[in-house]
C-alpha cells in the first residue's frame, strides 16, 4: 500500500507536475504524492499559486491554475512533489476593481488563505516585523498528525462549570509567574496545579486565532513604549493560532502545542473555550490593506453600503458579511475545525449580535448563522456563548435567538450587581432576579438558568480590584486622551481614587471584593472570574487595556502571596458552589418541577425589602420536596447587606433540628471571614444574625 | 548545520545516532533512511541524542513516523536529548508515546 499511486499528474508548469484538485474542502489538504490547493472566488477572472520558500522575500514559483481547474466558483489544484514543511503560499486574484460595486481585486498582492492552517510572519511575539515583506501574513500546510490519544470534548454541564477567562499571553507573561516560557500556550500547562486549586475548570481563551499585534502600533503618551494590538480582536486568519503565543513558534509548531495545551487541560477537568471574533477582520476600511479577502472576494466577505463602502457595526472599520452563505460556511468550516482538529469545547462570540444581521445590516429575527450553529451535528456538544450585543447600537441580552442552544454573556448581570455592590439604593428586586439566573430575561423561551453567563467583571472594563479603587477610568496610556473605554463602570473607589495607604479604604476595597465573589458563585447560573481578580489583579484603573502588553494588564502573581487573603476567599467559595448542587441547579427554581426552593428575605425573614430604599436582601436555598436527596443537602443561608450600616437579619427557621452554621461572613477578618465546606461553625443565635456593614453573609443549615 | 546520523540494528533494537539539527532541510532523506526498517522484527527504535542541537516540525514528525509506521507495538526511545530539544518535544506533546531517559537503560 505505501507506494501504490493513487493519484497521477496531468498538467505541469515549468517544473511543477500538476492535476485538476479537488474543491472540497477549501484550504490545502494532503494527498498522496502532493497537495491539494482550493480557494473560493465568485468575482475573481484569475488565479495563481504564489510559492514561497520559507521567510523568502521573493516567491519561487508562480502557477497559474488553468481553467479547467476551476470549478463553478471555485479554483482547486494538486501540485505534487512539492517540499510541503519548507513552503509558505497565498494566492494572487485578478479581476476587476470597482469599489462603487464592491470589487477591490488587485494583481499586485498576494493574499493569505481565508483557509490557511497555519500562518507564518508573526511566528515570536513582539518582534518588529520587516516592514517591506511583500506578503507578510504566509499560508502554511499542517500535517495531520497529532496524537490525541484518548482524548474528547469533557462536555461538563453547563450549570457545573467554572468559567475563568485569561489572555494567553498575560497569564504567564509577567517575571513573577516563574514559568519557563512566559506568555505561551506551554506556560498554561505550568499553572495547571494553581487553577486546579482554585477549582475553576474551563478557561476562556482570549482570541488566539491568527491578529496581528503591530496593527495601527503607536507609540505611548505616558511611557514612551510600542503599544501593541494585544487583545487581538482583530482577525488575520480564523483557522490558524497565534504563532506567538506559542514557545514552539519559531519552530512552526504552535498548532502541536496547543493541542498538546489543551490535551493536558483535559485530562486535569479543564474545558477550554474560544473567543471568536466573526464580527470584522484585521483589513479596516476604505483605507486599510490587503491581507485575504478584500482580494479575494471584497463583495462577498463584506457588508458593503450601496456605494461600496464598508458598514462599521463592528467599531473596527468593517464588518464581516456573517449572513451571507459563503461566509456562514466559512464560520461554520471554522468551528468545525477547531472542535474535530483541537477539541475545543466551546466559544464565546464576540458581538455575536452582528452574527443575527442581514446582508444590509438588519437585526434578523432568526438568522441563519445563528439558527446553523446551534443545530449543527459536529457543534452539537459544545458551549455557544454570545456577547449578546454590537458596536453597532443592537443590544440582545436576553432577546438573543437561542434556539435552546445558545448561552449570552450576562450583562445586565454585571451591571445590577455593580450597582447593589456599590449601595445604589432600590436594587434588590432586580438583583433577586440575577441571583436566580435572570428568569426576568430567560424563562420566557422556556432556557434554562445556564443560558446565563454571569460575571461582574471580564476583560473589557475594569479588574475586580479597579472597580474598588476608581471611579472612573484612567486609560491616558492608551494614547486616546482617555476618550476610550466605556464610562458605564457602576464603580466605587471607596474613598480615595486609586491605591492609597489608609488601612480603612483599603480593608474596604478587600470586603467589597469578597462579597462580589461570594454573590457571584452563589448566583443560578454559569459564573466567570477574570483572571487575576482573585489575587487582586490592578491595572491602575485602565478599563480598555487593548494595548496594553506590559506589566499594567499582565498577573502579577506576586499578588498571590500579597492578597492570599482574597485568593483564599475566591478557593472557599468555588468549593462551596461546588459542594452545594443547589447552586448549580439548571433549571428556574420558579418552574413547576422545580424541587429546589429558592425564598427571598430580609432584616425579616420571609419579609424582603423590595422598596425604593432597599440596600439589603437575603434568600434561602433548599430542596421543596422531602424526597432522599433533601435528607443529604443542607439548606442555605445568603443575607446581602450593602447599606453602610450593620443591619439584624432574622433567621428563617430550619426544620427537622437542622441548625445554622456560619459558611462566610466578609465582616470579619482574615481567617474568620470564610472556612472550608464541612467546617461551618455553628451559630450562638439560631434567630438573628447581625450582618455588618456592606457584607455578605453565608450560612448552611444542616 | 547538517544532520548526522548513524543506524545500527541488534537483536530488534534500532539504535540511531543523532548530531546537528534535524529539520525540514534533511528530515525527508532521514524518513527515506528510516523506511529500511518497515518490515524488520523491531521491538525498540532508541534515538541517542545528546549530539543534536535543534529540533524542527519536519524533525519531530519524523518520530512520529516512527511510530506510526514501524508499528505501534514497538516502543520509542529519546536518549540524552539537549534542553532545547527536550523542550519542543514536551511542549508539542510528543513526550506521551516516548521514553525519555538521560541514559538507554535497555
Amino acid at each position: 500500500m505505501t507506494n501504490r499511486i493513487d493519484l497521477h499528474p496531468t498538467h505541469s508548469h515549468g517544473e511543477f507536475k500538476l492535476r485538476a484538485g479537488k474543491p472540497l474542502p477549501f484550504g490545502t489538504t494532503l494527498v498522496p504524492g502532493g497537495v491539494n490547493f482550493s480557494v473560493f472566488s465568485r468575482f475573481a477572472t484569475s488565479c495563481d499559486l504564489v510559492l514561497f520558500k520559507k521567510h523568502a522575500a521573493q516567491p519561487f514559483a508562480e502557477i497559474p491554475f488553468p481553467r479547467e481547474f476551476r470549478t463553478g466558483n471555485v479554483f482547486s489544484m494538486i501540485v505534487f512533489d512539492v517540499d510541503y514543511e519548507n513552503i509558505e503560499y497565498g494566492y494572487r486574484m485578478d479581476g476587476p476593481y470597482d469599489p462603487e460595486n464592491g470589487h477591490r481585486f488587485d494583481k499586485d498582492k498576494i493574499l493569505l488563505d481565508p483557509y490557511a492552517k497555519l500562518v507564518s510572519g508573526r511566528d515570536v511575539w513582539g518582534k518588529e516585523p520587516d516592514w517591506n515583506n511583500i506578503f507578510p501574513h504566509r499560508g502554511q500546510i499542517l500535517a495531520d498528525d497529532f496524537d490525541w490519544e484518548d482524548d474528547c470534548q469533557l462536555e461538563i454541564p453547563f450549570e457545573d462549570l467554572i468559567v475563568y477567562e485569561m489572555h494567553v499571553r498575560g497569564f504567564t507573561a509577567h517575571a513573577s509567574s516563574k514559568v519557563k516560557h512566559p506568555g505561551t500556550y506551554a506556560a498554561i500547562r505550568d499553572k495547571i496545579p494553581y487553577l486546579k486549586d482554585l477549582g475553576v475548570n474551563c478557561l476562556e481563551l482570549m482570541p488566539i486565532h491568527t491578529f496581528d499585534e503591530f496593527e495601527n502600533s503607536k507609540m505611548s503618551p505616558v511611557t514612551g513604549e510600542r503599544l501593541l494590538n494585544y487583545w487581538g480582536y482583530s482577525n488575520v486568519g480564523f483557522f490558524a493560532p497565534k504563532a506567538g503565543f506559542a514557545a514552539t513558534g519559531k519552530f512552526g509548531m504552535q498548532a502541536d502545542e496547543l493541542k498538546n495545551t489543551i490535551k493536558t487541560l483535559h485530562k486535569n477537568g479543564i474545558e477550554v473555550i474560544l473567543d471568536v471574533v466573526f464580527n470584522h477582520t484585521a483589513e479596516g476600511n476604505e483605507r486599510g490593506h490587503y491581507i485575504s479577502y478584500r482580494g479575494i472576494d471584497n463583495k462577498t466577505y463584506y457588508m458593503l453600503t450601496p456605494e461600496g463602502y464598508y458598514y462599521n457595526f463592528s467599531g473596527c472599520g468593517n464588518t464581516l458579511n456573517c449572513n451571507n452563505p459563503i461566509v456562514r460556511n466559512m464560520i461554520l468550516d471554522c468551528l468545525r475545525y477547531w472542535v474535530t482538529d483541537y477539541h475545543v469545547d466551546g466559544f464565546r462570540f464576540d458581538l455575536a449580535a452582528i452574527l443575527g444581521r442581514d446582508q444590509n445590516g438588519a437585526p434578523m429575527s432568526s438568522p441563519p448563522l445563528l439558527e446553523t450553529l446551534a443545530f449543527d451535528p459536529i457543534l452539537g456538544k459544545c458551549k455557544l456563548i454570545a456577547e449578546a450585543w454590537d458596536a453597532g447600537g443592537l443590544y440582545q441580552v436576553g432577546s438573543f435567538p437561542s434556539w435552546g442552544r445558545w448561552a449570552e454573556w450576562n450583562g445586565k448581570y454585571r451591571d445590577d450587581l455593580r450597582k447593589f455592590l456599590k449601595g445604589e439604593p432600590g436594587m434588590t428586586g432586580v438583583v433577586s432576579q440575577r441571583i436566580q439566573g435572570s428568569p426576568d430575561l430567560y424563562q420566557w423561551e422556556a432556557r434554562e438558568n445556564c443560558a446565563s453567563v454571569n460575571f461582574i467583571t471580564c476583560h473589557d472594563g475594569f479588574t475586580l480590584m479597579d472597580m474598588v479603587s476608581y471611579n472612573g477610568k484612567h486609560n491616558e496610556a492608551n494614547g486616546e486622551n482617555n476618550s476610550d473605554g466605556g464610562n458605564d463602570n457602576h464603580s466605587w473607589n471607596c474613598g480615595w481614587e486609586g491605591q492609597c495607604d489608609d488601612d480603612a479604604v483599603n480593608r474596604l476595597r478587600v470586603k467589597q471584593i469578597k462579597n462580589a465573589a461570594a454573590m457571584l458563585l452563589v448566583s443560578h447560573g454559569t459564573p466567570m472570574i477574570l483572571a487575576g481578580d482573585e489575587i487582586g489583579n490592578t491595572q491602575y484603573g485602565n478599563n480598555n487595556a487593548y494595548c496594553q502588553d506590559n506589566e499594567l494588564s499582565w498577573l502579577n502573581w506576586d499578588q498571590l502571596s500579597e492578597n492570599a487573603e482574597i485568593h483564599n476567599f475566591f478557593r472557599c467559595m468555588v468549593a462551596l458552589r461546588k459542594t452545594h448542587p443547589m447552586l448549580r441547579y439548571s433549571s428556574y427554581a420558579q418552574n413547576a418541577a422545580s424541587d429546589v426552593e429558592v425564598s427571598w428575605h430580609g432584616t425579616s425573614a420571609w419579609g424582603a425589602d423590595w422598596s425604593g430604599e432597599a440596600r439589603t436582601v437575603a434568600f434561602m436555598c433548599r430542596r421543596w420536596q422531602s424526597d432522599e436527596r433533601r435528607a443529604f443537602e443542607p439548606d442555605l443561608y445568603v443575607a446581602m447587606n450593602m447599606h453602610w450600616d450593620a443591619h439584624g437579619f432574622e433567621l428563617p427557621g430550619l426544620e427537622n433540628g437542622r441548625r445554622w452554621h456560619v459558611f462566610a461572613n466578609t465582616d470579619m477578618p482574615h481567617p474568620q471571614d470564610i472556612t472550608t465546606p464541612g467546617n461551618e461553625i455553628l451559630l450562638d443565635n439560631q434567630h438573628d444574625f447581625m450582618v455588618g456593614p456592606r457584607s455578605v453573609v453565608v450560612l448552611i443549615g444542616k | 548545520m547538517d544532520l548526522q546520523y548513524k543506524m545500527e540494528l541488534n537483536d530488534g533494537i534500532a539504535r540511531i545516532t543523532l548530531a546537528g539539527s534535524l529539520d525540514a532541510t534533511n528530515a525527508a532523506a532521514f524518513q527515506e533512511e528510516l523506511k529500511k526498517l518497515i518490515g524488520e522484527k523491531i521491538t525498540k527504535i532508541v534515538f541517542m541524542a545528546s549530539e543534536l542541537k535543534y529540533i524542527a516540525s519536519a524533525g519531530l514528525r519524523v518520530m512520529i513516523f516512527a511510530k506510526q509506521r514501524i508499528g505501534a507495538e514497538v516502543q520509542v526511545y529519546l536518549i540524552g536529548a539537549q534542553e532545547a530539544v527536550l523542550d519542543v518535544v514536551k511542549m508539542s506533546g510528543l513526550d506521551t508515546f516516548m521514553t525519555i531517559q538521560n541514559e538507554f537503560a535497555g
